[in-house]
């Protein structure tokens, strides 16, 4: 009763307000550093693009304390018009009806263009509804690839171009580095993320029953089938045999990989602008490896990275700007500099071909191995994404039992056992926060 | 003849607690009903909904094996940073009070750490133990010690108490220090013309007096571990690896704003605040009664 009285009062203040000036559109963000100054001049160029709104970008912390922000802010009713929400808290938002309004309502209701069918579909199968109705922006998206170290390979004597594409030749290659006295031959980002997440899509296996939660929040993980099992596996021998170097839950080892310690790094496509900046060695981009054992050829990889998400309970003028600003955000110009400065994937067909047009791909070898690594064959129920609620808190318990697995502490059957035993805990009882 | 000053009626003595209770009352028992009585719902994050479980969220808790092992993580954890803190933070107090000269100097340096908040000494020790980078960890590796805290739970354990207690010996230096100027010269000086050596004189006759000082410190520095080294646990280990460091009120954080399980995060905070009262009163109960006054 109090919240709607608050609602109330907040949207008759909104309503009053265009008569004074041009419309407000809050715009709450995650990023900081060289992706924050992007963002900045992404809003800067649509605000002296027209004379109606105002679109103000407020940095409210990573992620998860982004996310947290909007929540409270809701709770308080004093919510921004955009939320950024990382990938994993997709479910969360999307299970909150009647605190969030979906992108392609706010298009119909603003009278604004909007074609779906632009955006490329692994993209927009992350964030759109069982009917296939967009329910928010994709903004960021990467996709991870294997990042290689020319020189290191050079140094333990094999040939820097040699063929990465399998993790039996992987694992070769992590032999040859070891024996030729390289510290580091290989680390990774995000393990869950790439080793088991993109793993499974990859490999067309499951990681969650109920086409990974698409089907109904009567999900259960699956993440510990033999093809993750052996993977896991594999990886925790060359980590007892110093050929897989863990530095952490996030994305640590970049600085490993960066300073050129490492020869070869398993990250997000969107690593590319760091290490382009900082890696004083010749670097490649190459395919997420597969096993051949598995699979004859792989099957997409899924992306990671953060949607817009359009917040309940705001001014029909503010939803106006809102619709404006995120064409805009989608416009193939935008989106094809934010693909080029960042290495995030163009979320549009257009803003790849303009990419391809401008000849950026040609110019930078390897950065158009995300794109193509991520739309070559078409998504399979195991490799549209994954909709999981609580979905940081299992990443957490998986980043938990995968350490034990690194410090040879558990074995891999045992340590992706327990995690689905413990995920599946957090799956009930979300299932019953949102029934 | 006492004399003794009496209010009449009920309305002065109140008006002169009534800040203390509204305080109390603001930031004490109103969270603390919330909590109570979040804890027996599981709610959706934006509170739009709400399901009664009853005790649900504490059965789901308590027979959940991880849980129960925080408590020996929290209790390991709380008892370090407790000796620690406390053991150095009195050997260097009594150094400081045997000084004549400079003791100015050093008491001003010793308390220097307790300025820095808890989440920035965990970036200080995080810089310096840091696996890659960190300069202690490169004088262990010429000793011929591989540091790891990423992958070794003993070693992140270690060093979040070695954060922990780092700023918090400045607080108890303190209160170490003025308790042992408290205590009367001469009872030493007759205790050591008595030909006791400094040892006994410390066993038998500044220990028992400073016990007061350590009551309360002792107090002071448990609450501390148990909710105040959150910013230390946050930086340095985030709870892992595994779940090495995954102290209670560090597990009430995690579910509740990273995970969103307010029902889970509100029932934990319940069981603490019942611990925390629990471990008050047998403090009071037991331990007071050894302490001189």
């Amino acid at each position: 009763m109090v919240k709607n009285f608050l609602l109330a009062g907040v949207s008759t203040m909104a309503f009053a307000a265009p008569a004074l000036a041009q419309t407000e559109v809050e715009f709450w963000h995650a990023f900081t550093g060289r992706l924050g100054e992007l963002v900045a001049e992404q809003v800067e160029t649509f605000n002296n693009s027209q004379s109606d709104y105002t679109v103000v970008a407020t940095h409210k912390g990573n992620y998860s304390e982004t996310l947290n922000a909007g929540i409270a802010a809701f709770r308080a009713g004093e919510q921004p018009d955009i939320l950024m929400v990382f990938e994993v808290g997709t479910a969360t938002m999307m299970a909150a009806q009647g605190a969030i309004k979906p992108v392609y309502e706010v298009m119909a209701d603003a009278g604004a263009e909007f074609d779906q069918d632009a955006y490329i579909g692994s993209v927009k199968g992350y964030y759109t509804s069982s009917d296939g109705e967009m329910l928010s922006l994709p903004f960021n998206s990467s996709t991870p690839v294997l990042w290689v170290n020319r020189n290191k390979l050079q140094e333990a004597g094999i040939d820097p171009n040699t063929d990465l594409s399998t993790w039996e030749q992987v694992g070769d290659a992590l032999t040859q580095l070891k024996d030729a006295g390289v510290d580091c031959p290989m680390t990774t980002a995000w393990q869950s993320w790439i080793h088991l997440e993109n793993f499974s899509a990859y490999h067309d296996t499951p990681f969650a029953t109920k086409a990974n939660g698409f089907g109904g929040v009567d999900t259960e993980l699956a993440l510990n089938s033999a093809a993750q099992v052996a993977h896991i596996s594999a990886m925790g021998d060359w980590a007892k045999d110093g050929k897989f170097i863990y530095a952490g839950r996030r994305n640590e080892g970049g600085a490993n990989f960066r300073a050129g310690e490492c020869a070869l790094f398993t990250e997000s496509s969107a690593g590319y602008a760091g290490i382009k900046a900082e890696a004083e060695f010749d670097f490649d981009v190459r395919p997420l490896p597969y096993w051949k054992a598995v699979a004859d050829e792989p099957q997409n990889t899924i992306i990671g990275g953060a949607s817009l998400w359009v917040m309940e309970g705001q001014s029909d003028e503010e939803y106006k700007g809102v619709a404006a600003f995120l064409n805009f955000l989608s416009s193939p110009e935008i989106q094809a500099k934010w693909h080029q400065d960042t290495g995030y994937l163009p979320i549009t067909k257009a803003a790849a071909d303009l990419t391809r047009e401008q000849g950026f791909y040609d110019a930078n070898p390897g950065t158009d191995i995300a794109v193509i690594q991520m739309t070559a064959k078409a998504p399979t129920d195991n490799s549209k994404g994954l909709r999981l609620g609580s979905f940081d808190q299992i990443r957490g318990i998986i980043d938990e039992e995968l350490e034990a697995v690194w410090s040879g502490d558990k074995s891999a059957q045992e340590a992706l056992d327990s995690a689905k035993e413990r995920g599946d805990q957090l799956l009930r009882r979300f299932e019953q926060a949102n029934r | 003849m006492e004399k003794r000053v009496t209010f009449k009626g009920i309305w002065s003595p109140l008006l002169l607690v009534l800040p203390q209770i509204v305080i109390t009352a603001v930031f004490f028992f109103y969270p603390a009903g919330q909590a109570i009585w979040q804890s027996l719902f599981i709610p959706d994050p934006f509170g739009l909904s709400m399901q009664y479980v009853g005790l649900g969220n504490f059965e789901y808790l308590l027979s959940n094996s991880y849980y129960r092992a925080s408590f020996v993580t929290t209790a390991v954890f709380s008892i370090l940073v407790t000796l620690v803190s406390m053991g150095v933070a009195l050997y260097l107090a009594v150094l400081a009070d045997r000084l004549i000269k400079g003791s100015g100097v050093y008491r001003t340096l010793l308390i220097w750490p307790y300025a820095v908040a808890p989440a920035v000494a965990g970036v200080l020790w995080l810089f310096m133990f840091n696996t890659r980078v960190g300069v202690v960890t490169w004088y262990l590796g010429l000793l011929g010690y591989d540091w790891n805290h990423v992958l070794n739970g003993e070693e992140a354990m270690g060093l979040v108490v070695v954060a922990s207690a780092w700023g918090r010996i400045s607080y108890n230096f303190l209160f170490f220090l003025a308790g042992l100027q408290a205590i009367p010269r001469s009872v030493i000086e007759a205790a050591a013309i008595d030909g006791a050596h400094f040892w006994t004189r410390f066993r038998t006759i500044v220990f028992p007096l400073l016990s007061p000082t350590t009551f309360f410190l002792l107090v002071v520095n448990i609450v501390y571990a148990f909710f105040e080294t959150f910013g230390v646990i946050h930086t340095i280990t985030s709870g892992g690896p595994q779940q090495s460091t995954t102290i209670l009120v560090y597990k009430v954080y995690s579910d509740g704003f990273v995970g969103q399980d307010l029902g889970s995060s509100a029932a934990q905070s319940v069981i603490l605040l019942v611990l925390v009262g629990v471990l008050t009163i047998i403090q009071f109960k037991f331990i007071e009664r050894r302490v001189h006054y």
